[in-house]
């Protein structure tokens, strides 16, 4: 199924978009299109402490079960205010 | 011919006893008190958060703010019915502006009215710093000599992302 992936902030300059298309298997995680998106960018790795990430705009542990099409949303540490 | 300003509009919820809303817009403080003012309100607070010129010892020269839309929204409206639940609050508006904004002007306000002013200024303080640790919105400050995402740095492991501090403009 495919899943678009959002970036936002220091994480969009610093990979150089706002978002990609990730295919992953049915029943597919968070924590897999994580995985995926590791294997392009391994530096990711070293801020996964740091990062949040939210599944229809609602914020989600890894272990969320994603559906075709969701969106998927990395969040940097928010600074508002 | 007069130009009509296109405006976000706020989240409202059916009572009117909240207002959420993301704006490019400057922040009128007023428009705020005036969807918070209410007969039975002896007290109105409000909290207007302003771009201050340092920041650790760096010069600030101007923040620039983005959000997740949306999702911005969605979080700060589920913190207005929080503090309408957890406080005797009368109404709640909370507004944050985007984009670029100068040294000495608000990037974000609140105002709550109730009934007696504990109540107000505890949910006040509560709004917005449930907004600053939970609202998807970035500020990236420019300063003399660089330019920075701010909350980044303050992780241990987000020295990656911190590689822009310093980069010449």
């Amino acid at each position: 199924m495919r899943i678009k992936v959002r970036f936002f902030a220091s994480l969009r300059e610093r990979l150089g978009r706002s978002e990609v298309i990730c295919e992953v298997p049915p029943h597919a995680t968070v924590s897999m299109v994580w995985e995926v998106l590791l294997c392009e960018h391994p530096e990711l790795a070293a801020i996964e402490r740091s990062l949040a990430f939210a599944v229809a705009q609602e914020y989600v542990d890894k272990g969320h079960p994603l559906q075709d099409n969701d969106e998927l949303a990395i969040i940097p540490p928010v600074s508002g205010g | 011919v007069q130009a009509v300003k296109s405006k976000v509009p706020a989240v409202v919820d059916e009572q009117q006893r909240m207002s959420c809303r993301i704006t490019n817009d400057p922040i009128d403080l007023q428009e705020l008190s005036d969807f918070v003012v209410d007969p039975s309100a002896g007290a109105l607070a409000t909290f207007v958060g302003m771009t201050r010129n340092t920041n650790d010892g760096r010069q600030v020269i101007l923040l620039q703010y983005e959000c997740y839309a949306g999702m911005a929204e969605k979080e700060m409206a589920k913190i207005a019915v929080s503090a309408l639940t957890r406080w005797p609050i009368t109404k709640i508006a909370m507004v944050h502006r985007l984009g670029r904004v100068d040294i000495g002007e608000a990037s974000v306000a609140i105002a709550v009215s109730s009934g007696h002013r504990q109540a107000a200024f505890a949910a006040c303080q509560y709004a917005i710093d449930q907004l600053k640790a939970t609202v998807p919105i970035w500020k990236k400050e420019l300063y003399e000599g660089g330019e920075l995402w701010i909350g980044s740095q303050t992780e241990t492991a987000g020295a990656w992302l911190h590689t822009q501090e310093g980069r010449k403009r």
